[in-house]
């Protein structure tokens, strides 16, 4: 009875952002926009650097095009530098004392909303960018995972990716309540998680040395296992070598970011006035 | 107690110069910053890793391929180089266009317009950014580590193409930012997808715009001019072309300033108070 009732609770809030995400339609758009000519110039980039060389190309043509058309469209999902304004103002405009008085614990109320404003993101943005991805020519054109199980694959790894993102979105959120300077810690963690992440260039064309270490690291768990899994290029071996890292990391964030949340709620010395 | 912050008053009843009225903008600007001193290195710090990992990028490409196009590693360093230090003075100075939107909805905006002073100063005054200074130091070191490699004979003329390149792409980052600007007094919010024509351009100027393909090129040179910042004199300085006018081309896209301007003349014409 009592644990039913506590699911509930963070099930209406995540109902209520994800209603609440799906009304900013003209933002949607504009993202769109965006994300599309961004996905453009960067298959142009490639396609660039694959002119020069092919046999230099990690993965083949088509799955990178696959990799940067998904990347766009999923964007919302797997980033980790789009952090809530709103928990940064809760935390250092000293808000916070009221989320502290609700019976309810603000880690997981936090990763409620996180994940409904991610998925609200995505079904907003996604739909038009795969249509288009889909239709523009040959060689630039995303290709369809080869099979159904590929594809339930997909799924499940985006379901891990999204909560690995957003795990470790919560523990930047964490150590604000101890630096309250919370722009200087999101910019740094940022670009270099973006970079770690495969958001940059994908991480099969870092050198082998670099990558190795890099498939290892929590951040490979978020973008890089789900896009690579859609194509069905990768071996069965090499699958379940992701998705068994994809869950061990998100066990290990929302370990780590759960009780720093603790120490912080204790600790936490309110601000605002 | 004297505050040693304070600066001396300007007591002449004579108007001072716009360029001395800026200067005091900027400085009361920085000593704001200055205020949080952790929280600015953090943000140097941020934005010189933002750039860093795009240069990373850039050179793991270049350790599996080497050249792309006929460009070498090194060539596309100056590019980025080039257009990163372009982007971050723009955005530096021009920041408070950036950060536009804010002005228009809190209605901030009618406090300029009531007061005797050209709005373009003011809005440019609102904000100085100094942490951009973070992405200029990752420039100049790109520049240190290029500008001897990248096998080109330097001589005066192609010295002046680069400072030509510099300041011509100041002057278009600015004006793109003044455009966008522009929007908000329309859309009182900022259009995200302007976004393309700043970051996206700052993000994929890395390579010269020919990479991108001819449709790019055509679009870089007629429609918003970043190959007359970036590919033409580009070519000239590294040997591709020796065409004398790619020296001066750059400064013909000072002339952008002068559509955005008019844009921005006619929002501001337009502009309804929003604020409350």
């Amino acid at each position: 009875m009592k644990s039913g009732f506590t699911i509930r609770k963070y099930q209406s809030f995540f109902r209520l952002r994800f209603v609440m995400g799906l009304q900013y339609r003209a933002a949607a758009l504009a993202g769109i926009t965006t994300q599309f000519a961004w996905g453009f110039l960067a298959i142009m980039a490639f396609s660039a650097f694959y002119e020069t060389d092919p046999a230099a190309f990690p993965m083949s043509f088509q799955d990178t095009v696959t990799y940067i058309w998904l990347q766009q469209a999923f964007l919302a999902l797997f980033n980790t530098w789009m952090l809530e304004n709103e928990i940064f103002d809760t935390i250092s405009g000293g808000n916070i004392a009221y989320e502290l008085c609700r019976p309810i614990r603000i880690y997981n109320m936090w990763i409620a909303r996180s994940l409904a404003n991610r998925f609200s993101r995505a079904v907003l943005r996604c739909l038009p960018i795969l249509i288009v991805a889909f239709l523009v020519p040959a060689p630039y054109r995303m290709v369809l995972p080869p099979d159904v199980p590929t594809f339930l694959l997909f799924v499940l790894s985006a379901v891990l990716g999204t909560s690995v993102a957003t795990a470790f979105c919560m523990i930047v959120y964490g150590l604000t309540f101890f630096t309250i300077s919370p722009q200087g810690v999101r910019i740094l963690f940022a670009s270099l998680v973006d970079f770690l992440a495969g958001g940059i260039i994908p991480i099969p064309f870092m050198p082998d040395g670099v990558r190795r270490v890099m498939e290892l690291l929590p951040f490979a768990s978020m973008q890089n296992a789900p896009l690579r899994i859609f194509t069905g290029s990768l071996s069965a071996q090499e699958t379940a070598r992701m998705l068994g890292l994809q869950f061990f990391w998100l066990i290990a964030l929302v370990l780590i970011g759960s009780s720093l949340c603790r120490v912080a709620e204790r600790k936490a010395c309110i601000q605002g006035g | 107690m004297k505050n040693p912050f304070s600066e001396k008053p300007i007591r002449s009843t004579k108007k001072t110069s716009a360029l001395k009225l800026w200067m005091r903008y900027v400085g009361i600007n920085v000593r704001c910053a200055m205020q949080y001193k952790m929280s600015f290195f953090m943000m140097v710090l941020g934005q010189f890793f933002v750039s860093f990992s795009v240069f990373l990028g850039i050179y793991f490409m270049f350790q599996r391929f080497h050249s792309v196009k006929g460009y070498s590693y090194n060539e596309v360093l100056l590019c980025y180089a080039t257009i990163l230090m372009e982007f971050s003075l723009a955005e530096m100075t021009a920041r408070g266009f950036d950060s536009f939107s804010s002005m228009v909805r809190t209605g901030s905006f009618d406090q300029v317009l009531v007061r005797p002073r050209n709005e373009v100063l003011q809005v440019l005054g609102s904000k100085f950014e100094l942490t951009r200074i973070g992405r200029m130091l990752q420039a100049l070191l790109m520049f240190v580590y290029a500008i001897p490699r990248c096998g080109v004979d330097w001589n005066f003329a192609k010295a002046v193409t680069l400072l030509f390149m510099l300041i011509g792409g100041t002057a278009l980052f600015s004006g793109i930012f003044m455009i966008y600007a522009a929007f908000c007094f329309f859309t009182l919010e900022g259009l995200e997808f302007m976004n393309v024509f700043t970051d996206g351009a700052k993000e994929h100027g890395k390579y010269p715009i020919d990479v991108y393909g001819k449709k790019m090129l055509l679009f870089g040179t007629f429609f918003v001019p970043y190959a007359l910042v970036q590919y033409y004199p580009l070519c000239y300085v590294i040997g591709k072309s020796d065409n004398p006018l790619y020296i001066f081309l750059p400064l013909l896209a000072i002339l952008f300033l002068i559509p955005s301007y008019l844009f921005w003349r006619f929002g501001v014409r337009r502009y309804c108070s929003s604020g409350s």
